[in-house]
């Protein structure tokens, strides 16, 4: 009893370990990867000079961020201008504790489940924790006391509350299919039928373009709106707060690319083999596993910065528009369908 | 000839956005194959034109003599006054030392250049008689102070150099 106790909780540390140093990992190299895109678009090169083609830009990055000088304006409120980084970046950080990145491993003969917390309530838990982050950016444009900041604020609170909305009903068209919130139930269910992405394009579409603007990304970007705002909400921020700021955009992107590859692209799941045929592998079966759900996510991070160039920034009242009276809709004729859908399979079943 | 602009609307599958962010994707994705129009800077330069204004520097003949004879046009024309010119005297024993590196008129005995002053208009190599001046194809200047930056003579033929001309002035005097 005291065994399995121990063993779970080594289990969760070691699992806590490598998830927060691969976001960690991802948020600073996404840096790299969204200039070297970028100048790829624009016919340039980019950051080739720190490293071998500029791998180790990050690095350098990063060191700058520490040593520079953390200026605190005069004009701010202190305690939510200092608290208001951390509330970004840390629910960028908790939601990827229920994120399952692989299927079960063995290990000392005991099955452990690659996510931190396989919660029954996996995407409640997302949408409760991810929602937070908005907090920390309303706090930031109210305690720089600027007024770019300010609108930076005001425009994100606006946004993200309208889009919260559709991103949530738009998975609900998935629970429905699964039966179960929880998200290992989700990448099961989509192994043993179609993926997601197929058997529900328009909520597929729909948490697409809500995980964008949830995500302060381009179209959507107009909490940070440099040519209208300077840079925001964190424009009176320096040093190592405005990286923070700049990690939790970045986490929170994973976060959303890892739920896209959870909720719609299959998880682990890899096309046109199926798991029983994996299943003699064992634990290599898990890691190739996790090496598909990476790829996935990976590929959705790529989609953020090719979006990026390719869609200009929308005007404010169109994002209004676009998320309450198309996207909104449509999520709610999306549940109808799914609805119709079932009952008409169980009609047809009986 | 007005041209008439297709205005008619939106067909469904327009209206949709879709196919238009669609292929907008495709454009951006195979723009990033085109390779760079970028230069590497500092070890790749690009290619200067022979009339490009560059920084103006004083010419010798072929035959090493400075040509300029200090009339100081191109101090009086000069519309940033860049240009300061204290004249020399005229060499008596010039005549007598024909194979020399010697002016027959006289040369500048001093020659500045504020190149923070200069704004590249190209006055000085257009009003100069004597084809003395020159605007080069030198754009990179900088220095650690201001006086760095006021070119002196030896300077200036630094940047001017040799040139040689069809027309031999003094060839003979």
């Amino acid at each position: 009893m005291r065994e399995d106790l121990l063993f779970d909780a080594a289990a969760a540390l070691v699992k806590i370990l490598i998830v927060v140093n691969i976001a960690l990992v991802i948020g600073a190299y996404m840096s790299l990867v969204e200039r070297k895109v970028s100048a790829w678009m624009q016919d340039r090169i980019g950051p080739n000079r720190v490293g071998p083609v500029g791998l180790l830009q990050p690095i350098a990055d990063g060191l700058k961020f520490m040593f520079k000088e953390d200026v605190v304006p005069g004009h701010v409120n202190r305690v939510l201008y200092i608290l208001a980084p951390a509330i970004v970046l840390v629910p960028a950080f908790l939601v990827l504790a229920v994120i399952p990145f692989g299927p079960p491993m063995q290990v000392l003969g005991r099955p452990v489940q690659l996510a931190i917390a396989d919660l029954d309530i996996g995407i409640l838990f997302v949408f409760a924790i991810s929602s937070l982050g908005v907090y920390g950016i309303v706090f930031a444009g109210w305690a720089s006391n600027s007024k770019y900041a300010m609108l930076g604020g005001v425009r994100s609170s606006a946004q993200m509350i309208s889009y919260e909305v559709s991103l949530g009903l738009s998975v609900v068209g998935v629970f429905m299919a699964t039966q179960s919130l929880r998200l290992t139930d989700v990448v099961n269910h989509q192994a043993d039928g179609t993926w997601n992405c197929f058997a529900q394009p328009i909520g597929f579409l729909v948490f697409v373009v809500c995980a964008f603007a949830e995500t302060n990304r381009l179209p959507f970007d107009l909490p940070e709106a440099e040519t209208e705002l300077v840079a925001g909400y964190h424009t009176e921020y320096s040093s190592m707060k405005f990286a923070m700021f700049f990690l939790a955009e970045y986490t929170s992107m994973f976060v959303f690319s890892s739920l896209v590859a959870v909720l719609f692209l299959g998880g682990w799941d890899l096309p046109f083999v199926s798991q029983a045929a994996l299943a003699p592998l064992g634990n290599w079966a898990a890691l190739i596993g996790f090496g598909a759900f990476m790829l996935k996510a990976l590929a959705f991070m790529f989609f953020y910065v090719w979006v990026r160039w390719t869609i200009p920034r929308f005007r404010y009242d169109q994002v209004m528009t676009l998320g309450w009276k198309v996207l909104l809709p449509l999520t709610l004729v999306n549940i109808v369908i799914t609805g119709a859908w079932q009952l008409l399979a169980k009609a047809g079943g009986r | 000839m007005a041209k008439v602009v297709d205005r008619s609307p939106l067909r469904w599958w327009e209206a949709l956005y879709l196919p238009a962010i669609l292929s907008g994707l495709g454009r951006t994705f195979r723009q990033m194959f085109r390779g760079n129009i970028t230069l590497q800077y500092p070890e790749e330069r690009p290619e200067i034109q022979d009339d490009y204004r560059g920084a103006p520097g004083l010419v010798r003949d072929d035959e090493g003599r400075e040509k300029c004879v200090s009339c100081q046009l191109c101090e009086f024309i000069c519309p940033p006054r860049a240009i300061v010119i204290v004249p020399g005297e005229i060499r008596q024993a010039a005549a007598d030392e024909r194979s020399g590196p010697d002016n027959v008129e006289k040369a500048p005995k001093e020659f500045f250049i504020d190149m923070l002053r200069c704004i590249y208009c190209g006055y000085c190599e257009e009003v100069c008689p004597e084809e003395a001046i020159f605007m080069t194809n030198v754009y990179e200047l900088n220095g650690a102070s201001r006086a760095e930056l006021v070119h002196d003579k030896p300077r200036l033929y630094e940047i001017g150099g040799t040139r040689v001309d069809a027309i031999k002035k003094w060839k003979g005097k």
